[in-house]
């Protein structure tokens, strides 16, 4: 099998890589500052992790990157597009709630934007399928998302995300409703994807430990603005296990968690 | 199918009560006739109960589905615009104050003695549950699911098609449940106001011979097909919406 595992369609937008911009990004809700002034530069092809509390404006940040919201002040740009439209082109958004389409099928969910595109049903549905066993999704093409556990539910979801072909990728807590040890094997699966295949990644997750074994860099968000932004130097290829227990790793953890307050 | 037989039973009942009644009071036919008596009208005018039946079912079932093919296509463009539906929804509010009782004599004077004027009525007295049902559904798509569409290249029409539509046909067929059991009165109303067959057709002509029984009878008829049609969409709904197991217990 192919290991290009990510690239589903030759749309071109996963050839040239993006990076992403926020320059004195605030955004109002209610009154309330959610974002007040957010700087933050991603290279292209860097993976970075945004982690903070609940309400820390963690997904309105990845909504605002998406296009699928405007700033009240401040300017974003993803790979030179500032306009939403722009941004939107070059982003896939994996929601925080899976989001999938409770009339469509497994296989016809992480299809969809293939469809989209005007990929043929069928096309599009042979395209989708051999990803299935990747994500240990076996036998699960012909359900309903009804029928699926909450952690098939998010993989699929996520592949869907994968399959839009983007540059870049929004995950929002994208294993959150797994258990602990699918969730490992999840994040070993994307990382080792990720390096064969590298996109611009905005992964926000509430896992400090999740962040800092898939990202280069961890940004804490609190206030509204960057609390602290951790470079993960330590080496990230080392199997999970000596990474999580190495005196560097446990550290930034601790300056990570601090930071959040 | 265990729910049916509580209706079921009460309806026996009441049917029982009602024989023993008539029966021991000895009121005549002509005044309120015995469901043995509707029965045998039943039995003795099958002949004419069954053309007429065929004349009324074409059209219920024709009126039907002009209804709502006129309510898809009315609800999927005020969908498409604002303006429009700011415009054109209090306006099918109003039409509905219109009795349509009244609207049959116009119909019949407008597209003269054939089926095409009951058509109209039974279309005019089912399309609005279904195109208010229809409106609200598309309108009231996830907007989660709709931005999540608009990341995966979904252009306006994709949204439409995979997310407005599917997510509206629940509340469409509850609009069209609704509709099924205004359908058989609507014809009824259409040939009152004019025609030669049909059931409704029967009770004119049963009443001024005070033949209440053959009343009963094409009444009793005309409840069927209702729920015939009821059943008909309740299981179209079961096929075409099978995702929403809760949709099926009405």
């Amino acid at each position: 099998m192919s290991e290009s595992l990510l690239v589903a369609n030759a749309s071109g937008l996963g050839n040239s890589m993006p990076g992403v911009e926020l320059e004195g990004v605030v955004r109002t809700f209610g009154g309330k500052r959610i974002l007040d002034g957010l700087d933050v530069v991603v290279p292209a092809q860097e993976r970075i992790g945004i982690v903070g509390r609940s309400g820390a404006g963690k997904s309105t940040l990845l909504a605002l990157v998406a296009g699928l919201d405007e700033p009240d002040a401040g300017e974003i740009s993803v790979g030179g597009a500032a306009r939403a439209d722009g941004r939107l082109a070059r982003c896939a958004l994996m929601p925080q709630r899976d989001c999938l389409l409770p009339w469509r099928t497994a296989l016809e969910n992480a299809a969809l934007a293939l469809e989209n595109v005007g990929v043929p049903r069928r096309e599009a549905r042979d395209r989708a399928a051999p990803l299935f066993a990747r994500l240990g999704l076996t036998g699960a093409e012909q359900l309903r998302p009804a029928k699926l556990s909450g952690g098939m539910r998010q993989r699929v979801a996520f592949l869907r995300t994968l399959l839009a072909d983007k540059p870049v990728l929004l995950l929002d807590e994208p294993f959150g409703a797994l258990d602990a040890i699918t969730r490992a094997e999840l994040q070993e699966w994307l990382r080792s994807a990720l390096a064969k295949e590298p996109r611009t990644v905005l992964l926000v997750t509430h896992d400090v430990e999740e962040a800092l074994v898939l990202c280069e860099r961890v940004l804490v968000l609190a206030g509204g603005r960057v609390a602290a932004e951790l470079d993960v130097g330590v080496a990230r290829d080392a199997p999970r296990r000596e990474l999580v227990t190495s005196p560097a790793f446990v550290e930034l953890r601790e300056r990570a968690l601090e930071a959040i307050g | 199918m265990r729910r049916i037989w509580p209706p079921l039973a009460l309806l026996a009942a009441a049917i029982g009560v009602w024989e023993l009644v008539v029966r021991a009071a000895h009121v005549p036919d002509y005044l309120f006739p015995a469901p043995t008596a509707v029965a045998s009208s039943l039995a003795d005018d099958s002949g004419l109960l069954g053309r007429a039946t065929l004349v009324t079912v074409r059209e219920i079932v024709l009126g039907y589905l002009l209804a709502i093919a006129v309510a898809v296509a009315i609800a999927v463009v005020l969908h498409f615009s604002a303006a429009l539906r700011r415009a054109v929804l209090p306006i099918l509010v109003l039409s509905q104050t219109v009795p349509t009782v009244l609207l049959a004599p116009i119909l019949a004077i407008l597209l003269g003695y054939g089926i095409e004027p009951k058509l109209v009525v039974v279309a005019v007295v089912c399309f609005f549950p279904i195109v208010v049902n229809a409106v609200d559904g598309l309108r009231s798509a996830d907007p989660e699911l709709v931005q999540m569409m608009r990341t995966l290249h979904g252009d306006r029409l994709a949204i439409f098609r995979r997310v407005e539509l599917p997510g509206a046909l629940p509340a469409m067929f509850s609009g069209a449940r609704i509709a099924a059991t205004y359908a058989a009165v609507g014809a009824v109303f259409g040939e009152w106001a004019g025609s030669s067959s049909g059931l409704g057709f029967v009770i004119l002509q049963a009443q001024p011979a005070l033949d209440t029984a053959r009343i009963f009878a094409a009444v009793l008829i005309l409840s069927a097909l209702a729920l015939c049609l009821y059943a008909l969409v309740s299981l179209g709904e079961r096929v075409l919406v099978p995702w929403q197991p809760e949709a099926r217990n009405a």
